[in-house]
């Protein structure tokens, strides 16, 4: 299965393919979601087939290792021939790279664990001035683990969504999307070149435009998927610049290659500190990270199942596994090793820290749950930052189940309480929806890091990724690794509080203004709040489990020994970690420390107690804000989402938009004119038009700001529009001279 | 023989095929300067052919022959329909596109 | 060799000076003939670069069918008022500036890259057949898509033309 990994995303895209052209002949598209959740549900078990055989391939290595290890060494050059007969397609033959390290079937890193190489499938794509492009599907423990995750929480919110969008007026739509979206995703994980990669990455971008906007007759939704659409434009500016400077860094767009070299010391660090920083950029888009993170809660605009699956599980981690496939890129071009603080250590830190303290002010629960998501990634990121490669992808692992739970159970909440997500109107629900109340208690205790749920377990390791990672350690991440800690722990019981104890406060309406409006829903009104349907506990259950059990997958070695299972221990970092890169950049890692562990749970566990005292209990500061300046302020501050928002739409986009619209108008009169004899007229009205708009709207400062210069650019560029074909003609003509002019100049 | 005489007999062809294109108000003088364009591209794919002793540069120029043909054939046609509709070919009073 | 380039002034000279009278005639049906004198030197020029399939294509193509398409498109289109309007527009000069930097940059570029190389005086001549099998061989998708092209122009411009 390792060679044919790619029908894991072939199925889903050959069931987009069918629901497109076939769903509604079938019964009307009412039974259109046994296609894709048959697609995906063979997609989910090829996943654990190549989970399972690439952890036999890596012991298989191990023992081989075991027993030759000398030979392994002495005959490195002859020994990749001889085990690697299966490696056929492998397609690096034409490398000038051909050292004994490239092919070595078996590399120890520091800690003596070994790691099989990638199993890489490839076929030439494109061959363009004697370069040649290959595709393929490139498996290896972080994929392997992707491919898991994905499919697990793309085959439950497929089932989710049977009941969740029952009847919706665009189900078809709804599960061609889902499918194309879970196709795109693991292709992208599955991409063996960075050019893949760009592919799958904006594919799952389209997705998710297209799930956010799916009731796209709300205006607000259409604009929110507008905004995440545009906002990942901006990171995919960098995403493309960052894998260009790649490709001249290395002359191949191969992951394999790429990482190779940049691990033996191959590539300038020059070109690596700029393809770094542009692709942080891409992860700060598509992975919410400040100050690009404010589509991710406005996201929340599409369907629940979507955000579980998309905005809170799979696509949004698209950057951090991004950043950890490349890893070598950031190690090298950001110093990890060395440096005490870094640009990605500083945007995952801050990001997590931020988005943990506008969860607080929310009272829309999905809201809560984006910006707790947008901390969780910021906490990955900050993982990756400093040096701790295991720790963040232990800690997306674990966070996809929980948080996709979590999601889920909102989305059930709201299916049973009224259509609402403002937790305002909730209250109470945990005597009617009782699994609900349960799996989301769980999920949220792994959310918090609560010991022995999964959250415990891989924040712990980020945290002591941060307190001794590298050399130096990372000071600064770890004091925002604790407070987040403590914080995440104190707004989920917040939002406990809210929704299911106490009284209940909603009116159970079916079309009151919800973010859900299900119009064609043809359910009977109920008297009170009811527990959902089994599609949609089911998914619950399952992922409640997962968030208690996922904490397995990489115990620290002194909890194992308590139990006598010392094989049992760090099993994610021995499967999953590519040594075979991380071990000639020298990654640190650091030894359990109870200390660390204690430290953590005690922060969690303090923020919940306060949290619980300050609800339940009624005691500490209520009323707070009513009385105190500072907090009303910060209150505000927080409620505006620090006016991130208000930035980017009045002050930024009015910036641009003058020094363009007097730009504009400068080549109008001095130019423009000229070329198009239109002076006259237009410069008449124009000194009128200057006088208006431009005196007029500067005295009347930035309020006014944004839509005045919409129109004055506007204005200004509608001279170029002339219609007239020979005036187009003649900037066209001019201006390709005039660049060739320079061009010839500079080279 | 100079391999520039060749090049830039064709870049004045090309420059003044521009300013046709550019200058003349009737449509069917802006299809005849396009022409000359064409064929001062023909020009040169031939001479770089001569130069490089290979024989896709006549290929090239026949290719682009056989494009010229059917692009005059369709430009022809349209500029007949533009006549029919409003009675005049001059390209400058062909403005509906005003922004 | 210098009959070569005593051949090759007296065509540049026509070609130029035909090219100039072209997009400067007062007249279309003048232009429509100055187009036909810079194609036909053309396609001398071509035979001197001992491309002769090419020079023939040239003829019988060009001023064979394309310059009676061009006549009949004057005359079908000549404005009801006669030649009373001018053909230039008053943005000339801006066209003329243009082509001006279009010129200047050409020249250079080429002055630049070729400076005064030679063309071979024993170049490999290449006959109708090598030709023939360049474009059936190497270009054979490229000539389908080529003969489809001039199918589907055909078609467009019947569509286009015709009164309906």
């Amino acid at each position: 299965m390792l060679e044919n990994a790619y029908l894991v995303p072939l199925l889903p895209a050959i069931s987009f393919v069918v629901i497109l052209l076939f769903g509604k002949r079938v019964k009307g598209g009412s039974a259109v979601h046994w296609v894709g959740i048959t697609a995906v549900g063979v997609s989910f078990v090829l996943s654990l087939v190549i989970a399972v055989q690439w952890i036999s391939r890596t012991d298989d290595a191990a023992s081989a290792a075991d027993h030759g290890t000398e030979e392994v060494h002495v005959e490195d050059e002859g020994h990749s021939e001889e085990t690697d007969t299966h490696e056929e397609g492998l397609g690096f033959g034409s490398s000038d790279l051909g050292s004994g390290t490239l092919l070595g079937a078996a590399e120890e890193d520091d800690h003596g664990s070994v790691v099989a190489d990638p199993v890489i499938e490839q076929i030439t794509w494109l061959q363009i001035g004697g370069v040649e492009h290959k595709a393929g599907t490139y498996v290896d423990g972080l994929s392997a683990i992707l491919l898991v995750v994905v499919s697990t929480v793309a085959l439950l919110v497929h089932i989710y969504s049977s009941e969740y969008v029952r009847g919706d007026r665009r189900y078809v739509h709804y599960y061609a999307f889902l499918s194309l979206f879970t196709a795109s995703m693991l292709f992208f994980v599955l991409s063996s070149s960075i050019l893949q990669m760009i592919v799958g990455w904006e594919l799952v971008g389209v997705c998710s435009f297209a799930l956010i906007g799916h009731w796209w007759e709300d205006g607000a939704n259409s604009n929110a998927a507008l905004k995440a659409f545009l906002t990942n434009r901006v990171g995919d500016i960098g995403l493309l610049i960052g894998m260009v400077t790649l490709f001249f860094a290395t002359g191949t767009f191969d992951i394999f290659t790429i990482n190779d070299m940049i691990a033996h010391g191959l590539v300038r660090h020059f070109l690596l500190v700029v393809a770094a920083t542009c692709l942080v950029a891409a992860a700060m888009s598509k992975s919410g990270q400040f100050p690009l993170h404010t589509w991710l809660p406005d996201a929340m605009a599409g369907p629940t199942p979507v955000s579980a699956l998309i905005h809170a599980a799979t696509m949004v981690v698209a950057g951090v596994y991004m950043i950890a496939r490349l890893y070598p890129v950031f190690y090298e071009g950001f110093a990890i090793k060395t440096s005490s603080i870094n640009l990605l250590a500083l945007v995952g830190g801050f990001t997590a820290l931020m988005a943990a303290a506008l969860a607080f002010v929310q009272w829309d629960i999905k809201k809560v749950l984006a910006y707790s998501t947008v901390s969780q990634l910021g906490y990955m990121v900050m993982a990756l930052g400093v040096g701790a490669w295991t720790a963040a992808v232990f800690h997306l692992f674990t966070h996809a189940l929980f948080k996709a739970g979590l999601f889920l159970g909102a989305g059930s909440v709201s299916h049973s309480a009224g259509h609402t997500f403002d937790i305002r109107e909730m209250g109470g629900l945990k005597k009617h929806m009782p699994t609900t109340y349960r799996t989301f208690v769980i999920c949220s205790l792994a959310l918090a890091g609560i010991f022995p749920f999964a959250g415990f377990w891989s924040k712990d390791e980020i945290l002591l990724g941060s307190l001794e990672g590298q050399q130096n350690g990372y000071p600064l991440m770890l004091i925002f690794g604790c407070a987040v800690a403590a914080m995440t722990a104190a707004y989920m019981t917040r939002v406990i509080w809210y929704t299911f104890h106490g009284e209940f406060r909603g009116e159970l309406h079916h079309h009151g203004g919800g973010h859900d409006p299900v119009e064609t829903h043809t359910e009977e009104h109920h008297a009170e709040p009811h527990e959902s349907p089994k599609a949609i506990t089911i998914p619950l259950i399952i992922l409640a489990a997962g968030a208690v059990l996922a904490g397995l997958a990489n115990l620290p070695g002194p909890v194992v020994e308590v139990f006598g299972a010392d094989g049992f221990a760090h099993r994610l970092q021995t499967y999953a970690e590519p040594s075979n890169f991380l071990g000639p950049l020298g990654i640190i890692h650091p030894d359990p420390s109870l200390v660390m562990a204690l430290v953590g749970l005690a922060l969690a566990v303090g923020g919940a107690v306060v949290t619980y005292l300050f609800f339940w209990k009624n005691m500490g500061p209520h009323g707070l804000t009513e009385r105190n300046v500072l907090a009303r302020k910060g209150r505000t501050l927080l409620e505006n989402k620090y006016y991130l928002d208000h930035l980017y739409e009045n002050v930024i986009v009015a910036f641009v938009k003058w020094p363009l619209a007097k730009a504009a108008y400068w080549f109008n009169q001095n130019v423009l004119d000229k070329i198009v004899d239109t002076a006259g007229e237009s410069a008449r009205d124009g000194g009128q038009w200057v006088y208006t708009h431009i005196d007029q709207a500067v005295v009347d400062g930035a309020v006014n700001g944004a839509g005045t210069a919409a129109g004055a650019s506007g204005e200004g560029l509608r001279v170029i529009q002339s219609g007239k074909v020979q005036g187009y003609g003649a900037l066209l003509f001019g201006a390709t001279a005039v660049l060739a002019i320079i061009f010839m100049i500079v080279i | 023989m100079l391999v520039n005489q060749f090049l830039l007999l064709g870049a004045f062809l090309f420059c003044t095929g521009v300013y046709g294109v550019l200058a003349r108000r009737n449509a069917v003088m802006v299809l005849m300067s396009i022409e000359l364009m064409l064929n001062a591209v023909n020009i040169n794919l031939l001479t770089f052919g001569y130069l490089h002793n290979a024989v896709s540069g006549q290929v090239f120029a026949l290719f682009i022959i056989a494009v010229a043909a059917a692009e005059v054939a369709v430009g022809l046609a349209i500029i007949l329909l533009i006549y029919r509709n409003r009675a005049s070919i001059n390209v400058d009073e062909l403005d509906l596109m005003r922004g | 060799m210098i009959a070569q380039n005593i051949a090759f002034g007296i065509i540049a000279t026509v070609t130029a000076v035909s090219a100039v009278l072209m997009v400067t005639t007062r007249n279309v049906v003048h232009a429509a003939l100055y187009l036909v004198a810079v194609l036909a030197s053309l396609g001398a020029l071509y035979v001197l670069l001992t491309a002769e399939f090419v020079a023939t294509t040239q003829f019988l193509v060009y001023i064979g069918a394309v310059m009676v398409l061009f006549l009949f498109g004057v005359m079908l289109t000549r404005a009801p008022g006669g030649e009373t309007q001018s053909l230039t527009a008053t943005s000339w000069p801006v066209a003329f500036g243009v082509a001006a930097i279009l010129a200047g940059a050409l020249t250079w570029a080429l002055l630049d890259q070729f400076g005064s190389d030679e063309l071979s005086e024993n170049p490999v001549v290449f006959r109708t057949a090598d030709v023939g099998d360049e474009i059936f061989s190497t270009y054979l998708i490229a000539f389908e898509a080529a003969s489809v092209l001039l199918l589907a122009a055909l078609i467009g411009a019947i569509v286009l033309a015709r009164k309906d």
